[in-house]
């Protein structure tokens, strides 16, 4: 016999009269484990309230947080990834391209879209990192290179959204030379004289740091990304120490001087706004309530 | 000599040949028909081998310890060098050499990296792993020779860019990225050549010419095979499968048009005959120039940004 006894009954409530919650309605931060629902989540630009982590997004959230009414034409979408060196490692690159287009529904990872930006015109080339770690391939090259044309044709600033690991091995000396290419079409574009804006998200490495990331006239990055050439796990086996708290991150690079200015995905939107009005300079026009 | 696995029937043959002639020498024999027999052996035997080269095994001559370094063909390909420091902002990077020669009657710009021979050397080149202060320098010079109407060769030798804490603070990335840019737009004709090893950005960084070129034995790609091998198969141990996946060989990279041209060695390496390396280079070079001298700059810009803006693989649907 035991010496206590349950005086009141506890979970009386039958299964199905409990108020259920749908899967999916909260979203826990990874980092400080804060709940909050998920429509807020959205409402924040997909930013923890508590600790202002910056989950990763996708192209298409990007445009619709930036873009004027999120209203904007997508370009170039009907360039897809091919298999030029026929490449095989654990798996073959024509099925890791076919499920990575199945799982996101892209060709590849990138977008280009176009629209205004508190009525400033810009075109914008954004990554994409779901699909196959936003690794740069011969598409991606492609379409930040037509990004540029079109800005150049249109006399409207460019921008480069990066979310990658840098270059595609599968694509390998083909990926290499993206960076060749990318950055010629930018010596282009300064050459006419309009802006180029490079925002750095979490994370940017490898040859997208080593090309048009590090070359905006303007280098913006979000708080806490990482951001490098040679990628943490490389350095750390090279130098055979740990590294220091804080190294590669958007704080580390505006310290050391190679991004100027850090902005949180909340005040993008209106920062590139101004950043654009005084570009054109032009006042602007309606200053939205956010 | 070093011989690779791959070369051990060569390695053998010469060993019965050198036998043979001591104990010719020491029993005063004619042996000459014998003689005459193993050299003919050992010619087949290199041509066999040679012309069926794996990826990896001409990485593996690529690295091979007695090839000829930057400041070998500087040595033997130019006269006059006269070599110049410093990127005006950190320091001197040892890894990444520079400065004003004479190939024949005609003042350039040689530029490369530079790799050591023993210990010492290797850890003084950094083991040709420039920093960012080497490609501020190797643009420095190249700036000079744009304002004194110098044609500019890069010799490209690395495995990479190096990776280090102090590498990412002076922004390894920001000083690959700028050469890029600014070599697309160089007034002057630019000749790359790789000599050695053409390892992702590294190489890159200094590889943005008219003419692209590759000895015949070297690779040129986006990653080692070795760290190829580690991050698609998580182990080192497929390298050789790596090599042949990422299509690393000058032959490769020539057929899918991401170079200019493939510059022979001579048979076995340029290892094996560097004064006919150097000679090859020099006429070479002097071709190029000759014909790069005939366009306008406007012409050189315009053709350079075209055929890097034609790189790459994809449909439209």
């Amino acid at each position: 016999m035991s010496w206590f006894k349950r005086v009141k009954e506890g979970i009386t409530t039958s299964t199905e009269d409990k108020k259920s919650v749908p899967d999916g309605l909260w979203h826990k931060c990874p980092r400080c484990k804060k709940a909050v629902t998920t429509a807020e989540h959205e409402a924040n630009q997909f930013v923890c309230p508590g600790c202002n982590y910056h989950d990763k997004i996708g192209s298409k959230e990007y445009f619709e947080l930036l873009f004027d009414e999120s209203n904007y034409t997508e370009l170039f979408a009907n360039i897809y990834p091919t298999d030029p060196l026929e490449f095989k490692d654990t798996k073959d690159y024509k099925s890791r391209l076919a499920d990575s287009q199945k799982k996101s529904g892209m060709t590849d990872a990138m977008r280009v879209g176009t629209g205004t930006i508190q009525s400033f015109p810009i075109v914008i080339a954004c990554m994409d990192f779901n699909f196959i770690g936003g690794s740069m391939g011969s598409v991606m090259g492609e379409k930040i290179a037509r990004a540029i044309d079109y800005g150049r044709e249109n006399k409207m600033p460019v921008m480069v959204i990066s979310k990658s690991g840098g270059a595609r091995m599968m694509e390998a000396a083909f990926s290499l030379m993206q960076m060749a290419k990318t950055s010629a079409k930018l010596a282009l574009l300064a050459k006419d004289g309009i802006p180029y804006i490079s925002l750095l998200t979490d994370p940017t490495t490898g040859g997208v740091t080593a090309s048009f990331a590090m070359l905006g006239d303007f280098n913006i990055a979000e708080p806490e990304a990482l951001i490098g050439f040679a990628g943490p796990r490389v350095i750390r086996e090279t130098i055979g120490k740990d590294l220091p708290k804080g190294f590669q991150s958007s704080e580390f690079l505006l310290e050391h001087g190679f991004v100027d200015m850090i902005v949180n995905r909340t005040n993008l939107r209106s920062q590139l706004g101004q950043l654009l009005s005084l570009l054109a300079n032009k006042p602007l026009v309606k200053p939205e309530v956010e | 000599m070093a011989y690779f696995d791959f070369e051990k029937p060569i390695e053998e043959l010469e060993l019965q040949l050198e036998n043979i002639k001591k104990t010719a020498d020491k029993n005063k024999l004619d042996l000459t028909a014998s003689v005459f027999e193993l050299q003919e052996k050992i010619e087949k035997a290199k041509q066999d081998i040679y012309s069926n080269l794996t990826g990896w095994q001409r990485v593996q001559i690529s690295r091979h310890t007695d090839r000829p370094y930057t400041l070998d063909y500087v040595e033997h390909v130019f006269t006059d060098f006269i070599e110049m420091h410093g990127d005006r902002n950190v320091k001197d990077d040892k890894a990444m050499i520079g400065g004003i020669a004479r190939i024949g009657d005609q003042s350039v710009m040689v530029i490369g990296h530079q790799k050591g021979r023993n210990t010492k050397q290797r850890q003084m080149r950094n083991f040709g792993m420039a920093n960012p202060e080497g490609y501020r320098k190797a643009l420095r010079l190249m700036k000079l020779a744009e304002k004194f109407n110098m044609p500019i060769i890069t010799l490209i030798d690395t495995p990479g860019a190096s990776p280090g804490l102090e590498a990412e603070e002076r922004g390894q990335g920001e000083a690959i990225a700028k050469n890029l840019l600014e070599m697309s737009v160089l007034k002057v004709p630019v000749i790359c050549v790789v000599i050695g090893e053409g390892a992702s950005g590294g190489a890159l960084g200094i590889g943005i010419g008219d003419r692209v070129m590759m000895l015949e034995n070297t690779w040129y790609s986006v990653i080692s095979p070795e760290s190829c091998s580690s991050i698609l198969w998580r182990s080192w141990e497929h390298k050789e499968k790596a090599a042949e996946a990422l299509k690393l060989t000058a032959k490769d990279m020539l057929k899918n048009g991401l170079i200019d041209g493939v510059i022979p060695e001579p048979l076995g390496g340029a290892h094996n005959n560097p004064e006919k390396m150097y000679q090859t280079l020099k006429d070479s070079l002097q071709n190029m120039i000759a014909d790069l001298s005939k366009l306008s700059c406007e012409k050189l810009i315009e053709t350079r940004i075209g055929k890097f803006s034609k790189m790459g693989s994809y449909t439209e649907l």
